[in-house]
């Protein structure tokens, strides 16, 4: 038991981070960050669809760096890098979707006062 | 007989907690989940002031708005620069383990430069804006715009301080294993600062030039 948690312990460095993790990682986001720069800078699509994309893109991108670069999977620390990142995460999601979602719905409640006071 | 076992189990007993105290000692890796811990709080702050841009991000107060004041070419440089720095930590952390003081201590080199040159390009990038007028000041998108955008860079740049503390560790100690968990510890501070510009990059500028 102390053996496996000790190689746990020991295997959040050393094992995961080789040379081929960092290289994947590293191109793949390339691709994601010049695509949705590219998106933005020529304007293709139109801008519902191209926001959509990035924002996806985004996702994906901190995705793999989380993967390849910081090296969180269900091995390390005993899983515990991966719990404390997954709670953050809905932490994240619930301050930043929870904000966005309650001010929207004030400033539309608030629009009068706005009008009035631009006028 | 059952006085025995008493004593066996009471002399026992100790030896487990022992080897408890051992584990704790050698695991040192518990620094490592510590400070993942402080960065999971750091990316507290940071969707703080995500969530504080997103509301404010379209409070321009008749100032200037995204498309305006962006420059897309500049962030993309300094998206390029941010993301190869990553890779040249990588690098150095590849020396490490591979025991390669020089190497190790050239990729930290080439990474705090890249730092350097992201920090620089930003500070140019706020003086030019300042310059034009689009100063914190002048509307609460530009305040939430700067609050984080350099919240940011000041995290880059005490990364960087702490990547010169390391250069002088390497060179009076070399790699011993303290100077590895501080490596390790400053990777993931590296990476974690990556992530957060992608989000910079793309809800703030990208967005932004969109909206």
């Amino acid at each position: 038991m102390t053996d496996a948690t000790h190689d746990a312990a020991h295997g959040h460095g050393a094992p995961h981070a080789s040379r081929r993790t960092y290289v994947i990682g590293f191109l793949l986001s390339v691709v994601l960050t010049a695509v949705p720069f590219w998106l933005v800078m020529t304007a293709t699509l139109d801008a519902t669809t191209t926001g959509v994309l990035i924002v996806a893109a985004a996702i994906v991108q901190i995705l793999v760096h989380t993967v390849c670069f910081l090296h969180v999977n269900t091995q390390s620390e005993g899983g515990w890098t991966l719990m404390a990142y997954i709670f953050t995460a809905v932490l994240v999601l619930i301050v930043i979707a929870g904000s966005l979602w309650i001010m929207f719905h004030l400033n539309t409640n608030m629009m009068p006062m706005v009008d009035a006071r631009s006028s | 007989m059952a006085a025995d076992a008493l004593n066996d189990t009471q002399a026992r007993e100790p030896t487990f907690y022992l080897v408890e105290d051992e584990h704790h000692h050698e695991a040192g890796g518990s620094t490592l989940l510590g400070f993942w811990i402080y960065l999971m709080s750091d990316a507290l702050i940071f969707a703080t002031l995500f969530a504080t841009f997103g509301v404010l991000s379209t409070a321009y107060a008749g100032g200037p708005i995204p498309r305006e004041i962006f420059s897309l070419p500049l962030v993309a440089l300094n998206t390029a620069i941010l993301l190869v720095s990553s890779i040249t930590y990588g690098f150095a952390m590849i020396a490490m383990q591979e025991g390669r003081l020089g190497g190790t201590k050239l990729w930290l080199i080439v990474t705090g430069l890249l730092g350097a040159a992201f920090v620089g390009i930003e500070l140019f990038e706020f003086a030019e804006l300042i310059h034009e007028g689009a100063t914190p000041q002048r509307s609460a998108f530009l305040s939430a715009f700067f609050t984080l955008v350099a919240t940011h860079g000041l995290h880059v740049t005490f990364g960087i301080i702490w990547l010169v503390v390391m250069l002088f560790q390497l060179n009076q100690r070399g790699l011993h294993p303290e100077n590895q968990r501080r490596l390790q510890c400053l990777s993931m501070f590296w990476h974690f600062l990556d992530v957060v510009w992608i989000g910079v990059f793309t809800f703030v500028y990208l967005l932004g030039v969109l909206r």
